[in-house]
């Protein structure tokens, strides 16, 4: 590598070919601001908020795009980079409505930091503001394109991360707009309703549907019995919510919490988890038993669910009948648990705590009602439950530890790590060698599935068949999968599919920022969940082989069939015809 | 403004030949994203214009996405979503044109038509473009009603010109029963 020398206000720094005047800036604690910059996602130096003066160019460089050159004297702080940036910012907000106090994203919004790191005291001209309404179309995500400063992280992240292109840059000019084909509103086209747009949109342009007023409305109710799950990721991440630092372990502080805020029970959707293993585990064996349709596809992440009824419905009958843990919890709650506890389930109203923007989609799917009653009733993402908190004046960092209620708060290790791409892999191979062969593993810690790489393969010999298992996150490399399974040429048993980038941690109803870095201590805290756990393998959850016992029976049988298993089906990609698809 | 290709009624179907001259142009750039542009212009000369049924199936053809399609289309004012009318009105909008009075035909025409420029009347009469120089600079402001050139336009001799049109599309009409 050779290394290149040039200044930097007036300091000098030694930094490697290919290195931005943003990153060498950065290596001297000069912090430029960016905008439309999202690191290896979005380079396309679209909004010229990081100008910065080169000694001997013309014009003003975009720092995120323009590479470090020998040689070079660059100042990031002269009067004309300042007041250029001040213009440009002036610019953008001309026709942005300044609506900060009742907005969505009021003190998580980049284009106020932005704002605040340029110093921007006026706004001097006031543009003709967008005709583009609100797109509320969806039970996930609301676009809307008045806040929409055209930075096209949006796009970048649909396009390249998850191979979806549900949204683009439509028309041109002044009526230039980020949105789906023919100006369809997103729940008309193959949008997955992942999130992963709204994790990483700077301004209130695409968040999150907020239903922290309905929990609100039905924790007021006395007629109703209101329980909580929380899913695995989000007791590595609320933290963040409240200033911790990310990877910080809150179970304890999130269970005592939600207490607070009159839940009636707190359960836990790690619960369940440990019963996919047990249903998916065996639907394998039989899979493999009786000649398929393998490999067999986990159905866990319902933005991945979306996906391929999308776009691969020819490969739907290798999807996992099990519905997501989520679901088979609503499901439990309103029968198992309405029954132990001699509650009516018509007045019981399920909560969920997800890190992920989907499963507010999959929990209105109307075949989500095996009971006679919707499964789950809202679901909060792990932003909305930050937001609730302190809207109640919850000082989240002086709770005490508390515990989840019994039975269904009762869990293992393996369910903590269904946060993580590769853990639901891991936690079924940890099962399904044990009850295969009736011997423990060796070592249950299954690292080959572990990791942010892309696709990960492992075997794992059991009684004479190697069993082959593929893990894939972030839908742009579960098209590669897809792919080789529809020119048959997927040649595992089983595939965990997890539709955002390093599994539920990365969900889109995360904290934000959620970045790379972020990822990776959110994965390290979840394996530290895991390895602190009593009992580490799902078939040993006493509490689960209770409810087979009392309720359910075995695995794959009758109940589990009506309660615990769906169907799926195939959706089109975009209305062919005007008019249609109404 | 008004939204394009979304809020329309659904346009009539392509005809046989439309339909074989489309398939044509799939087949030539099937699987090849990047040829979207080519593909679209040949689409668009082999049906007249670009119908939402016509970009999917591009989109689906070449392997884009129909984001990207529309996103194409709608960039690139060679495109048009929409049919042109019986009657393709062109304005100038050269500099001489503009001198002598054309931004005030054109909101004229506006205003009869009840259209914006690169649109076309629901009837299916008139559409309207504003194009570049016609080369008659000498005869500003000057629009072409399909072959037909009309010179040194006055605003308030639009309406007279256009009912003369649309008498002719009616009449045309009844003769054809
Ligand atoms: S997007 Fe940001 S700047 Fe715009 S109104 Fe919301 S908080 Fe304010
Ligand atoms: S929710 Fe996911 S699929 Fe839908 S637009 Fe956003 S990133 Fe794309
Ligand atoms: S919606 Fe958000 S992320 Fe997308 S272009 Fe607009 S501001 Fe950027
Ligand atoms: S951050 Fe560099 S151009 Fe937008």
């Amino acid at each position: 590598m050779s290394n290149i020398s040039l200044t930097i206000d007036r300091q000098r720094v030694e930094v490697e070919r290919g290195t931005t005047l943003l990153q060498a800036a950065e290596k001297l604690g000069i912090h430029i601001p960016t905008l439309c910059y999202l690191k290896d996602i979005n380079e396309v130096g679209a909004c010229r908020v990081c100008v910065v003066e080169v000694k001997g160019a013309r014009v003003l460089q975009a720092a995120c795009v323009t590479p470090a050159a020998e040689g070079m004297e660059v100042s990031t702080n002269s009067p004309r980079v300042l007041k250029a940036r001040r213009h440009t910012l002036e610019l953008i907000l001309s026709d942005h409505p300044m609506e900060c106090l009742t907005c969505i994203r009021n003190q998580n919004c980049e284009l106020q930091s932005v704002a605040e790191a340029v110093g921007l005291r006026e706004v001097r001209y006031q543009g003709k503001t967008t005709s583009y309404g609100e797109d509320t179309s969806t039970p996930s995500i609301v676009r809307n394109p008045a806040k929409c400063v055209l930075c096209r992280r949006c796009i970048s992240v649909c396009q390249k991360v998850q191979g979806v292109s549900a949204i683009q840059a439509q028309e041109r000019g002044f009526d230039t707009v980020v949105a789906p084909a023919f100006h369809l509103p997103l729940g008309e086209v193959a949008c997955v309703l992942c999130g992963q747009c709204s994790l990483v949109c700077p301004t209130g342009a695409i968040h999150e549907v907020n239903q922290v007023d309905e929990v609100w409305a039905a924790l007021a109710d006395p007629a109703r019995h209101v329980v909580v799950q929380t899913a695995p990721a989000t007791r590595v991440s609320v933290g963040e919510e409240f200033g911790l630092p990310p990877g910080s372990i809150v179970t304890g502080k999130m269970v005592a919490a939600l207490r607070r805020l009159g839940f009636d029970r707190v359960f836990d959707t790690d619960f369940t988890a440990d019963l996919t293993i047990m249903e998916e585990g065996h639907e394998l064996i039989r899979r493999v038993k009786e000649g398929g349709p393998l490999p067999l596809f986990t159905s866990c992440s319902p933005g991945w669910i979306k996906f391929i009824e999308h776009f691969y419905p020819g490969l739907l009958p290798h999807l996992s009948t099990c519905k997501s843990p989520q679901q088979m919890f609503g499901a439990l709650a309103k029968t198992y648990y309405a029954e132990k506890a001699g509650i009516d389930p018509a007045s019981i109203y399920v909560v969920s705590i997800m890190p992920c923007t989907a499963k507010k989609f999959e929990a209105a799917r109307p075949e989500m009602s095996s009971s006679g009653y919707r499964d789950v009733d809202a679901v909060l993402t792990t932003r909305e439950l930050g937001r609730m908190l302190r809207e109640a004046g919850i000082d989240f960092n002086v709770l005490p530890e508390e515990d989840y209620d019994a039975p269904l708060g009762i869990s293992t290790g393996a369910a903590a790590i269904f946060g993580a791409t590769g853990g639901v892999m891991e936690a079924a191979l940890r099962t399904a060698y044990e009850v295969i062969t009736g011997r423990p593993l060796a070592d249950i810690n299954i690292t080959p599935v572990r990791g942010l790489d892309g696709i990960k393969e492992a075997s794992v010999p059991l009684n004479g068949l190697t069993l082959k298992a593929a893990v894939s996150h972030g839908l742009g490399n579960a098209r590669k999968l897809m792919d080789l399974a529809v020119e048959g040429k997927a040649d595992y048993h089983f595939i965990e599919i997890m539709c955002c980038p390093g599994g539920c941690i990365g969900g889109g109803g995360q904290p934000i920022p959620t970045d790379i870095g972020i990822r990776r201590r959110r994965l390290e805290a979840i394996y530290g969940v895991d390895e602190r756990m009593a009992l580490r393998k799902s078939h040993e959850n006493p509490a689960v082989t209770a409810l087979y016992q009392e309720f359910l029976g075995e695995p794959l049988g009758h109940r589990s069939h009506e309660l615990l298993h769906t169907h799926y089906i195939a959706r089109e990609s975009v209305p062919r015809k005007e008019g249609a698809g109404k | 403004m008004t939204h394009p290709a979304c809020c329309e009624a659904a346009p009539p179907g392509l005809s046989g030949d439309q339909q074989a001259a489309l398939d044509d142009v799939i087949e030539k750039y099937r699987n090849r994203p990047g040829a979207l542009i080519s593909a679209l212009h040949e689409a668009q000369e082999a049906v007249g214009y670009l119908p939402r049924e016509v970009q999917v199936r591009v989109a689906e053809g070449l392997g884009v996405p129909p984001s990207e399609v529309f996103g194409v289309v709608t960039f690139y004012a060679l495109f048009s979503t929409k049919p042109k009318g019986r009657f393709k009105i062109s304005l100038c909008k050269g500099t001489a044109c503009y001198v002598r009075g054309a931004p005030r035909v054109l909101e004229r025409l506006e205003r009869e038509l009840g259209i914006e420029a690169g649109d076309t009347t629901g009837d299916g009469l008139f559409s309207l473009d504003v194009v570049r120089c016609l080369g008659a600079c000498g005869l500003g402001p000057v629009i072409t009603v399909n072959e037909d050139v009309h010179a040194r336009l006055k605003p308030n001799r639009v309406r007279s010109l256009l009912e003369a049109y649309r008498r002719a599309g009616h009449e045309d009409r009844r003769g054809r029963g």
